[in-house]
């Protein structure tokens, strides 16, 4: 079944948003051909990357071997299920950041757009790198071009905040990724020599012994620290100063997933799921893993600021996903797949919805929302949704994923791990779903004690608002159709679907 | 003309700082020009040597045609030429940019400021491939006296700088000397290869003497390299120097240095001897350790922007130390890879911080602030430095660390691979300090564009001299880290004479 | 006593040593840089005492021949090394005794620069040679041509030291290490 075919697409759709980068910065005069180019871009991306899918869900990988860089290793794409999954998540959830970036962007009159839009893209082209990345070194390389170029992006308004934020966020990042990553990689290539491409039996077996084994998981486990697993989470509610659609689209999709992604990677690829199972030694990470869901939720419910509060039910989510594969059993990896996407698509309409609120009335927090979705209503609908399907309840794409995770937490027989997961789909429900219940039917004492009027309040300008209806009418049809995803995940696992 | 190409390498520098010093006296304007021409000639010249050394191996030069052991020969091999070419782009790099800055801050000396450039710069190449031990010791005294001389041509205490560093770099010379003497006692030869064949064949490891020889000249190179803790002298120096000056030296000596020391160990003493019959490498990579640690903390404390990039040079020493005594084929190709990537970026950092210099008159860190908005080209050519020394992909200081820690985990020097991260992690810190001062500037105004230069940023960007040299720097780091592979293959095939251990491949 | 034997013996390296500790003393310990300079000076001549020395041989003498013994040696010198020549330099006084022998043939009259040049060169490498030219009659000359260069070398050295002393003395008006020092702290 994994017949492979060379074909140059792959790096097209990793360049596209790269070479854009040019029109972006030449047409920085005119705002409006300037982020046409954006939009160009990302409608090509995402045009190339759809025209692999039939390919890739018939089994077939694609492969383009760039450039040998180092003697044995060369900086390689090879596009499969898993890695067709989160390019479809990044480059269709662009195009609708785009749009949403007008709107906010122009709405709060912010400084440097063309800065903001070249970064963006840059982002953009890194993301992409690390999910079609078809070996280890390659994976790398993408992973710090990332942390880099949303470097300029996280500290957007270059204030006193922005550089605290921004120190947090490369300290963490840089630490890990140089302090833990790094040596883990090199002594990787050191004791097996192999180009380090991913394979789903992995490559490590029989190279190394146990224990050394387990310390390389943990190494790569928390080196990718964009994984926001605790205790290298704290990066995530300090990049929260960035401008909304970077956190929409960086700290809910291509960021964070970048983070999953790569342990995902490590689990599926260079391990291998066999390999694990006979070491015995994941175990370890389900756990610190499920400490951090459980943490991460109750930190959520004590945050006022609504952006804050997203950001810890997103370290949460983020470590379902670890939990997930960590689990190692085949519905609970085909879960944790899907869960990049699900939440993706969820998570991206909550911190837009953020954003709009934030767009049109100026709050942050979200005990001034009360009330507020009468005003809002497109906007509260929406949040709503999303809300349900991060919770993972119907009828949300949402449940899909999670139905997988706790059947594999089942299949694997961790009878604690399924408990926690129901826990903390409580607090999911009770950190979240408020939001939506109180701006809707406030209660009527708490509204007269807020000072601000609502009267001039509208909703955000269409850019705003469009793309927060076309994520949560997605989360909606992910609940309809999701099997080309599980297909798409199915594949990394052999069975097919 | 193209077998003559070794001594050309010498000759055009050397008879051109002649020439310049002569017609420095009447045309002042002339000394640039020819100074270029020199350069590129020698750059020429060196690159035609290094494609012969890859094509038909290495060459052995006679001069006047003395057959070795009796006469003087220039020896050279793979890596002789790689830091032939090093030394001669590097030279001509800053020649290019000092055309500025040397007007600007030594406008009374000009000439006789190029003279002594080239003096340097034939006396680091004469270094680099002479074949005879005492003929490297003139040369290092050529090189040495000459900087001596570029150093003090700064400011107040600059002077004094120089005056300590004439100090420990004439003992670091005479230790040399020394143990070039003990060796000739033992051998009877200068000539390097000559003397590891008596060495080989007369069975002398075992003496005392040339126990004695091997000390004196690993600890006089460890003194001219600044070698953590015989490293008091560089920081004054390169800090206080002429911009040009110590752009000069910030890159090439040390590496130089480490030339003669790889040199030393792997051709004269031979690997069995320097690794396996004396065994120290235990003690010298835990030296290294401490050195790369050292100079990442000491670069840690300073405001002062080219005295922080100093201590960076000494804990950059520690890693090629520390990578040529792993005993190990990866890390000491790691090394020899380290010896110019380091050279480049080390460039590329002092380049950048000499127009910082030149534009605002200002030596600590703060100057920055605001540079992305007043010079974006520039900081442009300093980011690619600055990845390239905390090791980011794909530029080559991130290749140089990973043949370096690749060669840690082979031979198990573990301590070694932390330290290497650590101070990663430490550039890692003191860079991007330097990007967010720059970076966080004033606020600028709504809706103004930050990134890219309008008219106002034009204005301060630095001249073309001063920025092509910088940004061609930044591109020659990003192409050898492309095309590490071909470097690597010509520095594994000057080691694979050595027998050196190996666990992969 | 076999100490002071052992001393005896090789006084003038014992007199290098003693002559390069005080050079060293008074490189690191003087405050005066002109007392350091010539600290410096006294630490290149042991060097050159010890390179001297090396050179050396009891009863030696100056490394020229003349017109006859060029004629004699090669004839000598071409059969005497297989015998007890070291064996540090075997090859090469043997390689040394051919080009002697291809010399002398051209120029059957008279020894010009060339021969004379490798005839030192035999000489240098302690060769024993069993008729008119005997290596141990002559002291080596190499190690005399080496501290030539050596000599200028530190003497340039000195020159460039002095200078420098000479500038410090223009700025700060002093030439105590501590004094300049003191200037700068407070100066700046």
């Amino acid at each position: 079944m994994s017949s492979t075919i060379t074909s140059i697409t792959p790096l097209l759709a990793c360049l596209v948003s790269l070479i854009a980068v040019l029109p972006i910065v030449l047409l920085r005069k005119s705002p409006n051909a300037r982020e046409g180019a954006t939009f160009v871009a990302g409608i090509i991306k995402f045009g190339l990357v759809l025209y692999m899918l039939p390919t890739v869900l018939a089994g077939t990988k694609i492969e383009y071997t760039l450039w040998q860089i180092l003697p044995n290793i060369a900086i390689e794409f090879r596009v499969d299920g898993l890695g067709m999954l989160f390019g479809l998540v990044a480059s269709s959830l662009w195009i609708l950041t785009s749009l949403y970036s007008i709107g906010y962007m122009r709405g709060l009159k912010e400084h440097s757009q063309t800065r903001f839009f070249t970064f963006f893209a840059i982002s953009l082209s890194a993301t992409i790198g690390v999910a079609f990345s078809g070996n280890l070194f390659t994976l790398y390389l993408f992973y710090e071009m990332l942390s880099l170029a949303t470097y300029p992006l996280v500290t957007h308004h270059q204030d006193k905040e922005a550089r605290t934020g921004g120190r947090t966020y490369l300290t963490y990042l840089l630490t890990t990724s140089i302090g833990f990553v790094l040596p883990a990689l090199i002594f990787v290539f050191v004791k097996t020599g192999s180009s380090m491409d991913f394979s789903p039996e992995g490559f490590l077996a029989g190279h190394i012994s146990p224990s050394a084994a387990l310390v390389l998981l943990l190494l790569f486990t928390f080196g990718f620290a964009k994984a926001g697993i605790m205790p290298f989470h704290s990066w995530l509610p300090g990049a929260m100063v960035a401008p909304t659609p970077v956190s929409a689209l960086l700290h809910a999709v291509a960021v964070v997933k970048v983070g999953v992604f790569c342990v995902l990677r490590v689990f599926t690829g260079v391990f291998g799921i066999d390999y694990l199972e006979s070491l015995d030694i994941a175990t370890v990470v389900a756990w610190i893993a499920a400490f951090t869901v459980i943490t991460s939720s109750l930190i959520a419910l004590s945050q006022d600021n609504l952006k804050r509060r997203l950001a810890f039910s997103t370290i949460g989510q983020l470590s379902y996903i670890i939990l997930g594969v960590a689990l190692l059993s085949d519905r609970a990896v085909t879960g944790s797949m899907t869960h990049i996407a699900m939440h993706a698509v969820g998570k991206i309409t909550l911190f837009m919805c953020a954003g709009a609120v934030f767009v049109a009335t100026g709050k942050k927090y979200i005990s001034q929302m009360d009330g507020l979705g009468k005003k809002m209503p497109f906007t509260f609908a929406a949040f709503t949704i999303g809300a349900l399907s991060v919770t993972g309840l119907p009828p949300t794409g949402g449940l899909i994923s999670k139905f997988y995770l706790v059947t594999g937490t089942v299949d694997a027989g961790q009878v604690a791990l399924l408990v926690i997961f129901l826990i903390s789909t409580i607090l999911n429900a009770a950190y979240l779903l408020p939001i939506g219940y109180r701006a809707f039917f406030p209660k009527d004492k708490e509204l007269s004690k807020t000072p601000f009027s609502w009267k001039a309040v509208e909703e955000a300008s269409l850019p705003c608002v469009l793309p927060v209806c076309i994520t949560s009418t997605l989360a909606l049809v992910l609940f309809i159709k999701p099997q080309f995803l599980i297909n798409l995940a199915g594949l990394m696992l052999g069975s097919g679907g | 003309m193209t077998e003559q190409a070794p001594i050309f390498i010498l000759l055009f520098p050397f008879l051109t700082a002649v020439i310049v010093a002569l017609v420095g006296l009447r045309h002042k304007s002339l000394s640039w020009p020819l100074t270029l021409v020199s350069l590129g000639a020698s750059v020429c010249a060196s690159l035609s040597t290094l494609a012969q050394v890859v094509e038909h191996g290495p060459i052995r030069y006679k001069l006047g045609g003395w057959s070795p052991p009796f006469g003087i020969e220039f020896h050279i091999d793979g890596l002789s030429a790689l830091v032939a070419v090093t030394v001669s782009v590097v030279a001509l790099l800053t020649a290019i940019y000092s055309k500025d800055n040397v007007d600007a801050e030594t406008p009374d000396k000009s000439s006789q400021y190029y003279s002594l450039f080239l003096l340097l710069v034939s006396g680091l190449l004469g270094i680099v491939i002479t074949g005879d031990a005492f003929n490297l010791y003139v040369m290092l005294e050529v090189a040495a006296l000459t900087s001596y001389a570029l150093i003090a041509m700064g400011n107040k205490r600059a002077s004094l700088a120089a005056f300590k560093y004439l100090i420990m770099g004439t003992i670091g010379a005479s230790f040399y000397l020394l143990g070039v003497g003990y060796l000739y006692i033992k051998t009877g030869s200068l000539n390097m290869l000559d003397i590891r064949e008596i060495l080989e064949t007369a069975g002398l490891f075992n003496s005392p003497t040339i126990l004695v020889a091997f000390i004196l000249i690993t600890v006089g190179v460890w003194i001219k390299m600044a070698f953590f803790p015989l490293h008091s002298w560089l920081p004054n120096c390169y800090a206080f120097a002429p911009t040009t000056s110590s752009n000069i030296m910030a890159p090439l000596v040390t590496k130089v240095m480490i030339y003669v020391m790889v040199r030393m160990v792997l051709t004269v003493f031979g690997p069995n001897y320097a690794f396996e019959i004396l065994d120290w490498e235990n003690i010298v990579v835990w030296l290294a350790v401490i050195a790369i640690l050292a100079g990442s903390i000491g670069a840690l404390a300073q405001k002062d922007l080219r005295k922080m990039l100093t201590f960076l040079i000494i804990a950059e020493v520690g890693y090629m130390v520390g990578g040529l005594w792993l005993a190990d084929e990866t890390g000491i190709t790691g090394t020899i890879f380290h010896i110019i990537s380091d050279a480049f970026m080390t460039l590329c950092v002092f380049l950048f911080a000499g127009i910082v210099f030149a534009k605002t008159g200002a030596r600590d860190i703060y100057a920055l602030e605001g540079m992305f908005k007043k010079m974006p080209l520039t900081m442009v050519g300093f980011l690619v430095g600055a990845f390239s020394l905390i090791g980011i992909p794909p530029t080559a200081g991130f290749f140089s660390k990973w043949y370096l820690v690749q060669g840690g985990i082979n031979s198990g020097n573990w301590e070694y691979v932390v330290a290497l991260l650590i101070s990663s992690l430490i550039n890692a810190v003191l860079f991007f300090r330097l990007i967010e001062i720059a970076y966080f500037g004033k606020k600028p105004a709504e809706g103004h564009d930050h990134h890219h230069g309008d008219d106002h940023a034009k204005v301060s960007e630095a001249s073309f001299t001063m920025l092509l040299p910088l940004l061609s720097t930044a591109a020659i780091l990003i192409v050898i880290g492309l095309y590490n592979k071909e470097l690597v293959s010509v520095i594994q095939d000057f080691l694979s004479q050595f027998n050196l251990a190996t666990s992969i491949r | 006593m076999e100490l002071l034997q052992s001393i005896a013996d090789s006084f003038n390296y014992w007199i290098y040593i003693i002559l390069m500790m005080i050079g060293l003393y008074a490189l690191v310990a003087k405050n005066n840089l002109v007392k350091k300079l010539i600290g410096m000076s006294i630490f290149q001549t042991a060097i050159i005492l010890f390179y001297v020395s090396i050179g050396y041989k009891d009863g030696a003498t100056i490394p020229i021949l003349y017109e006859h013994q060029a004629h004699h040696g090669h004839h000598d010198a071409g059969h005497g090394d297989a015998e007890d020549a070291h064996h540090d330099v075997e090859h090469a006084v043997e390689e040394a005794a051919k080009e002697i022998h291809a010399v002398a043939e051209d120029h059957a009259d008279g020894h010009d620069a060339h021969a004379d040049d490798h005839d030192t060169l035999v000489d240098s490498h302690d060769a024993h040679t069993s008729s008119a030219i005997h290596a141990e009659d002559f002291a080596n000359p190499l190690v005399h041509v080496l501290m030539l260069t050596a000599i200028v070398v530190g003497v340039a050295t000195l020159g460039v030291g002095l200078a420098i002393t000479q500038k410090l003395y223009g700025e700060f008006g002093s030439i105590e290490e501590s004094e300049i020092i003191e200037q700068i702290r407070t100066g700046k």
